[in-house]
């Protein structure tokens, strides 16, 4: 930071920017129903969308974790003909309307689609069902996973995984007590980056995954249908939405924030 | 400390941002001012502009119609559709959508707008009966409405806050019959494309939606005896900046080239 005064013709815009973010919060903040906002949030709507989307999310996360860290190491420590299109395609969903994303599930796992066919002789059914939910974010929310553990990994020192490939510890063995413990802080803010993303998800999951309360009616999409009959609800389950978002922020402050100084 | 006087004085543009920002109740209005209106007669066209229509998704295709009628009668006329479930598009006009007609598909929804002031008198336009909607051919050989008890179906019903999903409750109900929806869609059109693609089996919406959908789907009539009417009504925005001419809309939907092309696509006379 210089002595010198920031000049105005860029200190309006920039209060322009951060009034933009924070006026509608407080727009949602005003409304919110402070007295009767424990028996909104524990109602039976809001209560079994809450449960629904906490059991949605996590498992999206599992999955991401399950299926993305090995993507994410491919990408990070080998090299094959196509690597920057994989790279590309992996950060596709970031940039994708979340509804293209629902109706691509759609016709691809839905019962006309050639996946929606296979998986109906194993006997499953995604389209409708909270399967299909945790699909639905998993596809959103797990680049953020790999992008995050793919940095992370990049930036590790590869020095420990050779000096325990010369002590004789076996790939997954090095893989599993060397590497992961070394990226543990990406995994963390990764997890909790795709958690959030997961959370918020409404676009793919009403395509593709429907609205049906207990079963694929997740906290966004219970805020959207309460919007339109019970507005109190809507802002409630909002401001939990908030309050959530603003927990992992918190959460990643040290990642984000801290390296600023 | 330079910081101090730059933060306090973009508080001070930051307050100002955030007062304008509460303060302005939907000013603007989408409705272009009114064009020159190339014909040639000599008496003034009505319907002239721009006009925007916040309309029922059961209304796509009958409106989509009109439109290619109207706009090639009056050369003038530039007409913008939004459609949505009923609930929502009622949602919109009470947050100020720069709308100047709405068309929703029951009365109640349309009532909370006359309740709030918002529009003026609603006239009944059409009416529209339910009919069930099924895979081409009916490969599940659905009859009735009790077979919304079958538990190998895949039953999908809207949500209860949009009109078809309310009617659709009422006609089952009336028969004694509990369905299990497999989810609940916010407007016919989603749930008209979950049949069509296979991921529920049937499902209630209007039959000017099955006849709408050709050959995607089949209809499986529900008889007058169990069926419920939907009335259908239209009303000017109060908010309307081009009040002429969404008023010249409304009554060609009513009476002219609108009420025709709804007519054609399977709607009844009100």
């Amino acid at each position: 930071m210089t002595g010198r005064r920031p000049p105005l013709l860029l200190l309006i815009p920039a209060a322009g920017a951060l009034a933009l973010i924070l006026v509608p919060l407080a727009g949602l903040l005003g409304h919110v129903p402070w007295t009767t906002l424990l028996t909104q949030i524990t109602s039976n709507q809001v209560g079994s969308a809450l449960l629904l989307s906490l059991e949605c999310s996590l498992l999206a996360v599992a999955v991401a974790l399950v299926l993305g860290v090995p993507l994410a190491w491919t990408l990070a420590r080998t090299s094959f003909p196509g690597k920057a299109l994989v790279r590309a395609l992996v950060t596709l969903p970031m940039v994708l309307p979340p509804v293209v994303g629902g109706v691509a599930l759609l016709l691809a796992f839905g019962a006309h689609g050639f996946a929606g066919q296979a998986l109906a002789h194993l006997g499953i059914t995604l389209p409708f069902t909270t399967a299909g939910a945790v699909v639905a974010e998993t596809f959103v929310a797990m680049p953020f996973l790999i992008i995050a553990v793919e940095a992370g990994l990049r930036q590790a020192d590869e020095r420990y995984e050779e000096a325990a490939a010369t002590l004789g510890a076996a790939p997954w063995m090095r893989f599993w007590r060397v590497t992961l413990p070394l990226i543990a802080p990406s995994l963390a803010a990764g997890a909790a980056l795709t958690w959030a993303r997961a959370l918020g998800e409404f676009g793919a999951t009403i395509t593709f995954a429907g609205n049906l309360p207990g079963t694929t009616q997740t906290m966004p999409l219970a805020v959207y249908v309460a919007l339109e009959s019970d507005t109190d609800g809507a802002i409630a389950l909002s401001l939990v939405l908030l309050v959530v978002s603003l927990g992992v922020l918190i959460g990643l402050r040290h990642r984000w924030l801290g390296a600023t100084g | 400390m330079s910081w101090s006087r730059s933060t306090t004085s973009a508080a001070v543009v930051l307050g100002a941002l955030g007062a304008s920002a509460c303060g302005s109740s939907s000013t603007s209005s989408s409705s272009p001012s009114t064009g020159s209106g190339s014909s040639a007669t000599s008496t003034p066209d009505a319907l002239n502009g721009g006009v925007t229509v916040l309309a029922a998704a059961s209304l796509t295709e009958a409106f989509k119609d009109a439109k290619t009628k109207l706009e090639a009668a009056h050369s003038g006329l530039t007409l913008t559709y939004s459609f949505g479930g009923s609930q929502a598009l009622v949602t919109q006009v009470q947050n100020g959508a720069p709308a100047d007609v709405i068309a929703t598909a029951d009365t109640a929804t349309m009532q909370k707008l006359v309740d709030g002031g918002l529009v003026a008198a609603p006239s009944t336009f059409v009416r529209n009966k339910l009919e069930m909607v099924v895979a081409p051919g009916n490969p599940k050989n659905v009859q009735g409405l009790a077979d919304f008890a079958r538990t190998d179906l895949k039953v999908i019903l809207e949500d209860p806050s949009v009109p078809a999903g309310k009617y659709g409750r009422q006609a089952l109900a009336a028969q004694g019959v509990t369905a299990k929806p497999v989810s609940l869609p916010l407007d016919v059109k989603s749930e008209l494309l979950a049949v069509e693609q296979g991921n529920a089996d049937v499902g209630i919406v209007y039959v000017t939606d099955v006849s709408s959908a050709g050959s995607a789907v089949s209809g499986v009539t529900v008889p007058d005896s169990q069926n419920i009417v939907a009335k259908y009504p239209i009303a000017v925005v109060e908010a309307t900046k081009n009040h002429g001419a969404a008023q010249a809309f409304v009554d060609a939907v009513l009476h002219g080239a609108g009420q025709q092309a709804l007519l054609a696509r399977g709607f009844l006379a009100p």
